[in-house]
């Protein structure tokens, strides 16, 4: 199963890399969120696939049973989904004032700090 | 020591608010500060004079052998009663020169600050320290310079006096850092023994010449002498404080400080004594042909910044005497020479000295202050000038080895001394002139100043006995053993004697010749000068900026897709190589078993993650992004990771909603890349796709060590109570990760609404 995981992982930042590429503006925030899906579904990865075994104390033991699925990077990661999504909110309203500042989404034609009044 | 510096920076904090509570007597106020410190070090001066040498160390940096220490000899004290003694006078002169100009708070606080400075430079105990305060000073003569800063030329002199001395700065920190290295230690204490180890060493010709640079950029020594001239842009109690007291002295305090250190080699005797030489003749010449009052006074600076780097270049007792007998004589008459120069600016409002003349009468004070400073300039009797001339010319009598260089320079420059002299004063008060406007004299603050410096010279030259103990502890400083020192003024028929008889006599000749003399000088230098300095230097550094500029245009080219194709080439060929160097691959052990429907899952993903890139519509993409999303969050479900699988969703679902709402806002996908772009863009994409594929795969059979995921998840109960690990691990173990991300997510909503309230008071205004 790692490796179908790995493929999917390649396929995701294939995408986010092409979409990051582009002169769009949408483009590039699209490219963004599959860079962080990518991203987070790698650190899954790396914490090893235990299938249908939360990492959770049942009742009435102290520890864990053996076997779990690995509870650090889904911590990890919980936590880059959310900056992740801060970030996306952030870019998209960004973008949505940038645009309707410049009218423009080239973002060729953006090359200065200076260009827009 | 430490509190004297520190009052004199704490006076420059408080100096605007002094400059705005007592407008009209600032300067006068202000002058306390130094004024007391003044009085501290001539209460140590008794101490000082006998030889003794105080000292204070403050630890600061021990692992690197730097210290904040400070070292008061005879030869600091010199130094600290010219800076201070002087200072005092430019505050107070300065409260009359700077009372009806703008920023007068800003112009103290700069000035106190300078001075603070060279205190600290002078006093320093440590090569480090003394560079601090050497950069200091560099870059409070850069505030000062540049004080009329709605004027290009003084921002030009400015930025020029700051580059040339900073670059010589930068010599000296590294010349240090030789010394630091070889004697493993930067104190000056103790560095005063190591004279052989020091000159013996094979560093010891880069380690000089990088130190003499820094000496040379900052006492304006040929060819880096262009900077001073073009620093008279500065308000004029600057230039007199700068020229007669601080800053250019730094170099010559320097290489007096590293005499014993680094000096009496045939290296240090010839480059400084060379440099010293050309210096003196060009400045003194070029002053004759100076039409603006100030820029005459700066080549005489240039000229006697020469002199005294030739005499510490010869090194001999006499010639280090000559020296410093000459600072004290040169930094009395350039700063009453500065401050009259002002008080005529002020008053008449011209510095060109052919359209000044006559004004004797007007100005009886300013003109016997003047002439009483001219006369020692020129080294003529009744005054301490007379004295020090003599002392130059038996210095350079009795130089080894390079006695008639000497005396040839120090004579014609003596020469030109003489007679720029008697133009300036002849020209300035005697000559027959009518000017436009009645001219009075200033007001008190102008004249005190530079009348009591003018009358103290010549009290020092009548009865020099008290100006002889403190010679002497100053010399016994760089040159170790204490020597006694003489001043008087007749040595008897002597070739001495002959030689200032000659000096005098050419200098009366060039004045008388002046009219035909003066022309023909200024066409020679016509021809001589064609590449000025300066010019050659601001030529030099346009280009170095042009040069910077193309540079940097290279790679800050602005196009923000080709940055994100470079750092992925480049981080993508780099891994690339790595995995090709340890080329092994396990596809069957360890894995866990293929699951139908989330393979099922994954290929879904992935139609849709490739359907978003080729999509022409935006509703498409959308749509299709948020099912690679949920399929994400599928997969987190069913590989047990139920609280990713909660939020991914509701993240999925916000992140749909948002598009949603200004999905009508924002602009339709264009064409705009061609087929080869497109084709370029997708080989990248795919080979960072596949690098990323082969890590997991590589990276799956790496185990560096014990995860500390087990820790957490056996304690997770006991310690954390809680059974859910992660949400034990987000709010218990690393909860201040949550702080963190909460601040992110905070930061990011008020950012947004941030954005969004601008619009919105934009459309209603």
């Amino acid at each position: 199963m790692e490796i179908i995981f790995a493929i999917a992982i390649g396929v995701l930042y294939a995408v986010s890399v092409y979409l990051l590429l582009r002169r769009s503006i949408v483009k590039l925030i699209l490219g963004i969120m599959f860079l962080s899906n990518a991203t987070n579904l790698l650190l899954f990865t790396s914490g090893g696939l235990s299938k249908g075994k939360p990492a959770f104390i049942e009742k009435g033991s102290n520890v864990p049973e053996p076997g779990i699925a690995d509870p650090l990077p889904q911590a990890l990661i919980l936590t880059a989904i959310v900056i992740g999504f801060g970030i996306i909110a952030f870019t998209l309203v960004l973008t949505y004032k940038y645009y309707s500042k410049t009218g423009t989404e080239d973002l060729d034609k953006v090359q200065e700090t200076d260009q827009f009044e | 020591m430490l509190l004297s510096v520190l009052s004199i920076f704490l006076g420059a904090i408080l100096a605007s608010f002094v400059a705005k509570k007592f407008n009209k007597s600032a300067g006068i106020l202000l002058a306390i500060i130094p004024l007391g410190s003044l009085g501290y070090f001539l209460s140590l001066y008794e101490k000082v004079r006998h030889g003794e040498v105080l000292a204070i160390t403050y630890s600061w940096v021990d692992t690197l052998n730097i210290h904040l220490s400070f070292y008061l000899d005879g030869l600091s004290m010199l130094f600290v009663l010219l800076i201070l003694g002087i200072g005092v006078l430019i505050l107070v002169y300065s409260n009359g020169y700077m009372l009806h100009h703008e920023g007068k708070g800003k112009f103290y606080s700069y000035m106190l600050l300078f001075m603070g400075a060279m205190l600290g430079l002078v006093l320093a105990g440590n090569l480090i320290t003394l560079y601090v305060f050497w950069e200091l000073t560099g870059i409070t003569s850069f505030l000062l310079i540049g004080f009329k800063h709605t004027e290009k030329s003084a921002r030009a002199a400015a930025l020029q006096a700051l580059l040339v001395t900073e670059l010589g700065g930068l010599a000296l920190l590294t010349g240090f850092i030789i010394i630091g290295n070889i004697s493993n230690s930067y104190e000056i204490s103790e560095l005063l023994n190591q004279h052989e180890v020091l000159t013996g060493h094979p560093l010891y010709t880069p380690m000089l010449l990088l130190i003499l640079l820094g000496a040379f950029t900052k006492s304006a020594q040929f060819p880096f002498h262009f900077w001073l001239p073009s620093a008279m842009k500065a308000p004029t109690p600057v230039s007199a404080y700068l020229h007669s007291a601080a800053m250019v002295n730094a170099g010559i305090y320097l290489l007096a400080r590293l005499n014993p250190m680094l000096g009496n080699t045939d290296m240090w005797q010839n480059y400084v004594t060379l440099f010293g030489g050309i210096t003196m003749l060009a400045g003194a010449y070029l002053s004759l042909t100076q039409k603006d009052l100030k820029a005459i006074l700066a080549y005489v600076t240039i000229s006697a910044l020469g002199i005294l780097m030739m005499l510490i270049g010869i090194g001999t007792f006499l010639s280090v005497k000559a020296a410093l007998l000459y600072l004290v004589v040169h930094a009395l008459y350039k700063a009453t020479l500065f401050m009259t120069a002002g008080t005529i600016d002020e008053t008449t409002g011209t510095r060109n000295i052919d359209e000044l003349g006559g004004l004797w009468k007007a100005m009886p004070v300013t003109m016997v202050a003047s002439i009483l400073a001219l006369l020692s300039m020129a080294g003529l009797p009744p005054m301490l000038g007379y004295i020090s001339k003599e002392f130059i010319y038996e210095a350079g009598k009795q130089a080894p080895g390079v006695s008639d260089y000497v005396l040839v320079c120090s004579v014609l420059a003596n020469a030109f001394m003489v007679a720029i002299s008697i133009i300036y004063g002849y020209k300035i008060f005697f000559r027959k002139k009518h000017l436009n406007k009645p001219i009075t004299e200033a007001g008190a603050t102008f004249w005190a100043g530079p009348a009591l410096l003018a009358v103290f010279s010549l009290i020092l030259a009548l009865f020099p006995k008290p100006l002889e103990p403190l010679l002497e502890s100053a010399l016994g400083a760089v040159k170790v053993v204490p020597i006694k020192v003489e001043l008087k003024f007749w040595h008897g028929f002597n070739v001495v004697f002959l030689l200032s008889l000659i000096t005098v006599t050419v200098g009366v000749l060039l004045f008388w010749g002046r009219k035909q003399v003066i022309p023909f000088l200024e066409k020679i230098n016509a021809r001589l000068f064609k590449i000025e300095l300066a010019h050659v230097f601001n030529k030099t550094i346009t280009q170095l900026v042009s040069l910077a500029k193309k540079n940097t245009s290279f790679f800050q080219h602005g196009y923000y897709r080709i940055y994100i194709m470079v750092i992925f080439i480049v981080a993508s060929g780099l891994v690339w190589y790595q995995l090709y160097r340890t080329w092994t691959w396990q596809f069957t052990e360890g894995l866990s078993p293929v699951s139908y429907y989330a393979t099922a899952i994954v290929v879904a993903i992935c139609v849709a993650a490739v359907a978003v890139a080729i999509s022409r519509s935006r509703l498409v993409a959308i749509i299709t992004i948020g099912v690679a999303g949920f399929g994400i969050a599928l997969l987190y479900m069913i590989y047990g990771a139920v609280d990713l699988a909660i939020t991914q969703v509701f993240v999925e679902v916000l992140t749909l909603v948002l598009f949603i709402m200004i999905f009508h806002k924002l602009p339709a996908f264009s064409k705009h890349l061609s087929r080869t772009s497109k084709t370029r863009d997708a080989v990248i994409a795919l080979t960072v796709g596949v690098l990323m594929a082969a890590l997991v795969i590589k990276a799956d059979h790496l185990n560096l060590s014990y995860p500390v995921s087990n820790y957490i998840a056996q304690n997770s109960y006991e310690e954390g109570h809680g059974r859910n690990i992660v949400n034990v691990i987000l709010v218990d173990f690393r909860a201040f990760d949550t702080l963190g991300e909460v601040i992110v997510i905070t930061m990011a909503s008020l950012g947004i609404f941030s954005l969004l309230k601008i619009k919105k008071s934009k459309t209603t205004n």
